[in-house]
């Protein structure tokens, strides 16, 4: 990394080109902006939608998921909350952390909470939604 | 992980010397400025100035010279053309960047507080060392690159409105008051370019002249050389030449997502 204060012979210019560009990042800063603006609608409904439910036992719940199009926002949701969160912590990650191996094992374990978290989300979602009550 | 305790000798002491104003002073203003001789071993320190602004300059840089020449010839700082031009005098003054040159006293409140540019190696007390944030301006080639040979009996010709594109972006003067504010620029000053240098990569990108475009716009195409960038807009802000790196920045991304579709 930052080999300035080190005995590095190195010229600047070396240092500072380094290993060259990745090609990479538009993907990443594109996406993050899609997903943003996706979630504004999406985030405004899930809102409303369970405020507007009388309370949030089980029961209601269960009525409110088990309308198929509640149900599609609702998994939609949290799939795109899910990927919005990798992305803008990964963003993070490699703002602040420095040391090479933090930074993998930091950036390997967002990535599968990450997936976890929103495949249970979904699958959380699915299941409410096509089980019968009480199951 | 990021470090958050300080290396040993960035620490500054809070016991600077105290140079008191002449008697008789009236108009006294006090100069708070941060000391630091590497060669000494010892920790950095704030000295306090008083001078009487009655026979001083109007300007942070006028102070600067009158206590190197009257006072304490021993503060280091850089300067040169004490008209906003060459960024020498580039420094942290009242917690802001900016050239001491065109920063006048009188719209400080209190005590003038100067700091060296944040976040680069000091190599003594006012003077940080700008190694690599000028690698990193060389290392977006900052000249004309085109295959088409120059017209044998003229320059190459750009219209008014071309020339207008380059204008502006043009007008830096490498003082490093906008990469030296960018928190991005602090916590990876390494791999991310950083605010004049992207303005720089712009500048020439937007020109209509140059037929490296495509590599330019290659070259920066990077996690972390251009997309560091949080849009945290502080590279406007201190910009003492009123330029516009944050709004370069976000062209140049806006140029990077419109040649994928």
């Amino acid at each position: 990394m930052d080999d300035r204060a080190s005995t590095s012979m190195r010229s600047p210019l070396g240092r500072v080109t380094g290993l060259g560009t990745a090609k990479d990042g538009t993907a990443h800063w594109w996406a993050q902006r899609l997903t943003a603006v996706a979630l504004v609608p999406l985030c405004g409904w899930m809102l409303v939608a369970a405020l507007a439910q009388p309370n949030l036992d089980y029961a209601t719940v269960h009525a409110w998921l088990a309308r198929p199009v509640d149900a599609f926002l609702a998994a939609l949701c949290v799939a795109v909350l899910a990927v919005h969160s990798w992305l803008g912590t990964t963003e993070i990650v490699e703002d602040y952390v420095h040391g090479r191996a933090a930074k993998v094992v930091t950036l390997i374990t967002l990535r599968f909470a990450h997936a976890l978290v929103g495949a249970a989300g979904v699958f959380a979602i699915l299941r409410l939604s096509m089980g019968t009550l009480g199951s | 992980m990021a470090e958050f305790k300080l290396p040993a000798n960035s620490k500054v002491s809070q016991h600077g010397r105290v140079f008191k104003a002449p008697e008789g002073a009236k108009r006294v203003r006090r100069f708070r400025i941060y000391r630091y001789d590497p060669d000494s071993g010892e920790n950095p320190r704030i000295d306090t100035y008083e001078l009487d602004m009655d026979s001083c300059g109007p300007m942070v840089l006028d102070a600067l010279i009158k206590i190197k020449n009257e006072v304490d010839p021993t503060l280091t700082f850089r300067r040169s053309c004490r008209e906003g031009i060459c960024g020498s005098c580039a420094m942290n003054i009242d917690g802001r960047n900016g050239l001491a040159c065109i920063c006048a006293c009188d719209d400080i409140d209190g005590d003038v507080r100067i700091s060296p540019l944040p976040h680069q190696p000091v190599v003594k007390d006012l003077v940080p060392d700008l190694t690599d944030f000028y690698a990193q301006y060389a290392s977006i080639k900052p000249w004309l690159q085109t295959r088409t040979p120059a017209p044998p009996d003229r320059e190459r010709l750009q219209s008014k409105e071309e020339q207008q594109k380059v204008d502006r972006p043009s007008a830096c003067i490498l003082c490093a008051c906008c990469s030296t504010s960018c928190p991005s620029y602090w916590w990876n000053s390494d791999r991310y370019l950083g605010p004049a240098a992207l303005l720089a990569a712009y500048r020439w990108i937007v020109d209509s002249r140059d037929e490296a475009t495509g590599e330019r716009l290659d070259e920066l195409e990077d996690p972390f050389r251009l997309y560091r960038c949080h849009t945290i807009m502080n590279c406007t802000e201190a910009c003492p030449k009123d330029l516009n790196p944050a709004q370069a920045i976000g062209e140049l991304k806006q140029m990077l997502v419109h040649r994928r579709y």
